[in-house]
């Protein structure tokens, strides 16, 4: 029974081991600058984990292989070597070192895009999200996004922002419907809601966060190859959550104002 | 330690049947009340996965009898996206409230604790009563989800506002669905407040002679510090569902913000904010995990050192990880908010907790490989889900090292690898703790042995199953497939179908073996063969009486105490272990 165990288990560690490392089923390429470094420090995580994960699973089934109880048995009960201290120094060890790691020194992504304001040069869109679609807006040549007027919103009249085009600051305002930003260049996507929690995901540019109504959150990252991809709604916001979705064009700096006149002519 | 006789209960056993199994104040009768109504939910929950997973797969299936439950939620049988979300959060909520939290504290706890310190029941056993009954008529109001027009709530086990809070023009289910969960949580709560004050009472003044904190079973210790957080957390839950139902009812504004507009109509709420539900939700939700697993922490140390004939390997130090954990998991809600708008220091902050919790749970782990390290291990179904228990919980603590991070956050946020996580490190595991105590107690609750070969191939494909149902949900994650979709309409999903079926299939075969369980279970309860008083050769107090034992547990007899509780070792009489209870004289060198 002992033997059966140890067997299936280390097939399953194996099988496990064996999948991750095939990077069959791994993360699309990455595609905004603060990416790499999360790749690396997925990577670490990785080596981390995994030797802990072999570790423990092989030394459980070795364990469950040699340490059966045999009819008439008449061997001698051992204690672990070093008894509970050794495994608690190695235990504080490990895992500390990992712990120090992973949290101080791999933080760095992190702090560079939450503790660290924008670049001024940033593209600025402001990205609204409501039961089931993601409206994108451009400030326009005077660089301001005019206030949103939660009463005028119509998806009627098309005015997914609620815009009083009277209003200084809206006049230019630039409504689309996909979004589009510049490759190399930063971004900051100001994030709002008006009606649910609504998560906005891109996997490829290694971006996550979730849009509240009532706060305006930024992001900002750096895209940096140009190709476009898929915007997941990621936090439950309704029956039609799983076809919340939209895309994001990387584009070159030239395509990228093309487009952005277009847009323009169509206001 | 505590003077028994004046805390001592001297009820005498009813006569009647309402009294005996019903409105019984026998904490055995109640914890096997609370363990059957953990098996009725896992039924219903499980029932529940299968659903959700073939809609998955197989959208357009005609699902038999299911448009009789819900002519609008499946019509013709074939169920709706919003549909799947109602059957999804039933299934997480039933699942977490009454099957992690009820039957390895309430059940067990119930049943053995009081024995096993050598009481003669719980502290107050009105209370106790009161609180089955109570939690009781919390699954009542949950399951009426299902009847109710709209079907259960499609917000999901965590609820977030503006969805839940805002009534019924946030979507179907989001009416009397989501007014029942809340007054069925906050009902839960009421029940869980009431048992863990009996726990901490009756573990701190009941305890035999000779009983010391540091003599009690791994598994009091576990109950004990479970019952703690238990307190400390579901008070807050209590008071955020409360918030809840009056801002869907009564026009408050506690997570509703200003300018809301749902369905094209402006909502009449102004001044709170959706994050604080977050807060409170998950100050309540992660001591949650714990409560879940910690009951598990405590049997399989205890089963383990019972069928390794060995002592626990550090007890002193167990104790300490399990305080410590218990301490930190009060600490670290919000990392499941890195992302959700909260401050970024706070997220920085909040991942340090996290990651340091993983040494007390690493060491945890690692004694009981050294527990099991040159021991004469009994392969009893007990053992075996004991050491998967350990497989388990190792492979879904694991996972934990990359959420705790909020930069990998980023990207594995609510994918199918939080899923896998979670299933496996807080599900799973706490189900093989259950199934491990299900197997040790059995005899003891019922008086027979169960099947141990049912109950091996029980464990095979159980063990083997959970593997193949949630280790490839990491592998999707890590290509960014949310969790939560209804359908997978997204392109790069559309690969990842093949492992979405297998992993369908894997679940409803890894359900279909549970019904060998079941069956054991029930079979074993009348035609088992009858039980001695100590089948395991155990030394905690519930071995020294008869199986089952008599209604005040000790016959009138105080039992008194002078050993610790794991003293197994060499044998100096035929027999390699000492009671707890046996003379002070007789010893074993272990």
């Amino acid at each position: 029974m002992g033997r059966t165990f140890a067997v299936i288990l280390t097939l399953i560690t194996v099988i496990t081991v064996a999948v991750f490392v095939s990077h069959h089923w791994w993360f699309p390429e990455v595609a905004s600058a603060h990416g790499v470094g999360m790749n690396d420090q997925f990577v670490e995580t990785f080596i981390g984990a995994g030797i802990g994960f072999v570790l423990a699973q092989l030394a459980l089934a070795v364990f469950a292989w040699r340490f059966g109880e045999k009819k008439g048995d008449s061997r001698k009960v051992r204690v672990f070597p070093g008894g509970a201290k050794g495994l608690v120094i190695f235990a504080f060890v490990y895992v500390g070192l990992e712990i120090l790691g992973l949290a101080f020194v791999g933080q760095k992504v992190w702090a560079d895009m939450y503790f660290t304001p924008p670049p001024s040069d940033a593209t600025k869109v402001q990205v609204l999200a409501g039961q089931f679609a993601f409206y994108f807006r451009y400030p326009g040549p005077d660089g301001k996004f005019g206030p949103i007027h939660v009463d005028k919103i119509d998806e009627g009249t098309q005015n997914f922002f609620g815009i009083d085009t009277s209003e200084e600051g809206s006049k230019d305002d630039i409504v689309t419907a996909e979004v589009a930003v510049p490759v190399n260049r930063p971004v900051v996507l100001f994030l709002d809601s008006k009606d649910m929690d609504h998560g906005f995901y891109v996997r490829e540019l290694r971006v996550q966060q979730d849009m509240v109504p009532g706060m305006e959150i930024p992001l900002h990252f750096t895209p940096t190859k140009v190709g476009r991809y898929d915007i997941a709604c990621n936090q439950l916001c309704g029956l039609g959550h799983y076809n919340m979705r939209a895309f994001i064009n990387v584009m070159s700096e030239p395509d990228y104002k093309t487009w952005l006149t277009q847009q323009a002519a169509l206001q | 330690m505590s003077d028994t006789s004046a805390a001592a209960h001297h009820h005498t056993a009813p006569t009647s049947f309402i009294r005996k199994y019903i409105f019984s104040l026998d904490h055995k009768v109640i914890g096997i009340q609370y363990y059957f109504l953990a098996i009725f939910s896992v039924l219903i929950g499980m029932v529940l996965s299968w659903l959700v997973r073939i809609h998955l797969v197989w959208p357009q299936l005609h699902i038999w009898g299911l448009e009789k439950l819900s002519p609008a939620g499946a019509p013709g049988g074939v169920m709706t996206p919003e549909y799947y979300l109602s059957l999804l959060t039933l299934h997480g909520t039933l699942m977490v409230f009454f099957v992690l939290t009820t039957a390895p504290q309430a059940g067990f706890g119930n049943y053995a604790l009081p024995i096993q310190i050598g009481a003669e029941d719980m502290a107050f056993p009105w209370l106790n009563m009161l609180s089955f009954w109570t939690t009781f008529v919390g699954l009542c109001c949950l399951v009426a989800t299902l009847f109710v027009k709209d079907g259960p709530p499609i917000s999901g086990w965590t609820a977030y506002p503006p969805l839940s809070a805002v009534g019924s023009d946030a979507g179907p289910g989001q009416g009397m669905g989501q007014n029942l969960w809340a007054v069925s949580i906050a009902i839960f709560c009421v029940g869980s407040l009431l048992g863990a004050l009996n726990f901490i009472v009756t573990t701190v003044d009941l305890r035999a002679k000779g009983m010391s904190l540091m003599r009690m079973p791994l598994t009091c210790w576990a109950w004990l510090i479970t019952a703690i957080l238990s307190l400390l957390s579901f008070a807050v839950l209590f008071a955020a569902c409360i918030l809840l139902f009056l801002d869907r009812n009564a026009g408050t504004s506690f997570f509703l913000p200003a300018g809301l507009l749902v369905n094209e109509k402006l909502q009449p709420h102004s001044g709170g904010s959706p994050l604080l539900w977050q807060h409170l939700f998950w100050f309540f939700g992660h001591p949650e995990v714990y409560i879940a697993i910690v009951p598990g922490f405590g049997v399989i140390s205890h089963i383990l050192s019972t069928f390794s004939r060995k002592p626990v390997l550090g007890y002193k130090v167990i104790v300490a990880c399990l305080l410590g954990i218990g301490f930190l998991s009060f600490m670290v809600w919000g990392h499941h908010m890195f992302l959700s708008g909260m401050s970024p220091y706070s997220g920085f902050l909040f991942s340090i907790p996290t990651l340091i919790i993983t040494i007390p749970a690493t060491i945890v782990s690692l004694l009981w490989l050294g527990t099991i390290f040159g021991g004469k291990l009994r392969f009893t179904t007990s053992m075996m889900f004991a050491l998967g228990f350990i497989s388990v919980f190792v492979t879904g603590g694991l996972g934990g090292m990359f959420l705790a991070q909020p930069s990998l956050d980023i990207f594995l946020h609510g994918t199918y690898f939080v899923v896998g996580h979670f299933h496996m490190v807080m599900g799973v595991a706490a189900i093989f703790g259950m199934f491990a105590g299900t197997y040790y107690w059995f005899p003891k609750m019922f008086g027979r042995m169960m099947n141990e070969t049912m109950g091996k191939i029980h464990f095979w494909f159980t063990f083997v199953g959970v593997y193949c149902i949630f280790m490839p949900m990491h592998f999707i994650g890590l290509e960014g497939n949310p969790r939560r979709y209804s359908q997978f309409v997204n392109a790069f999903i559309q690969p990842l179908m093949p492992v979405h079926k297998f992993m369908t299939i894997a679940a409803l075969s890894t359900g279909i073996i549970q019904f060998l369980f079941f069956f054991n279970l029930f079979w074993s309860i009348f035609k088992g063969p009858k039980a001695p008083n100590n089948p395991w050769e155990s030394t905690s107090l519930e071995w020294t009486v008869p199986s089952p034992p008599p209604f005040d547990n000790f016959a009138g007899v105080h039992p008194v105490v002078n050993h610790g509780a794991y003293e197994y070792g060499e044998e100096n009489d035929g027999k390699d272990y000492v009671m707890q209870t046996d003379p002070p004289t007789r010893a074993v060198t272990g």
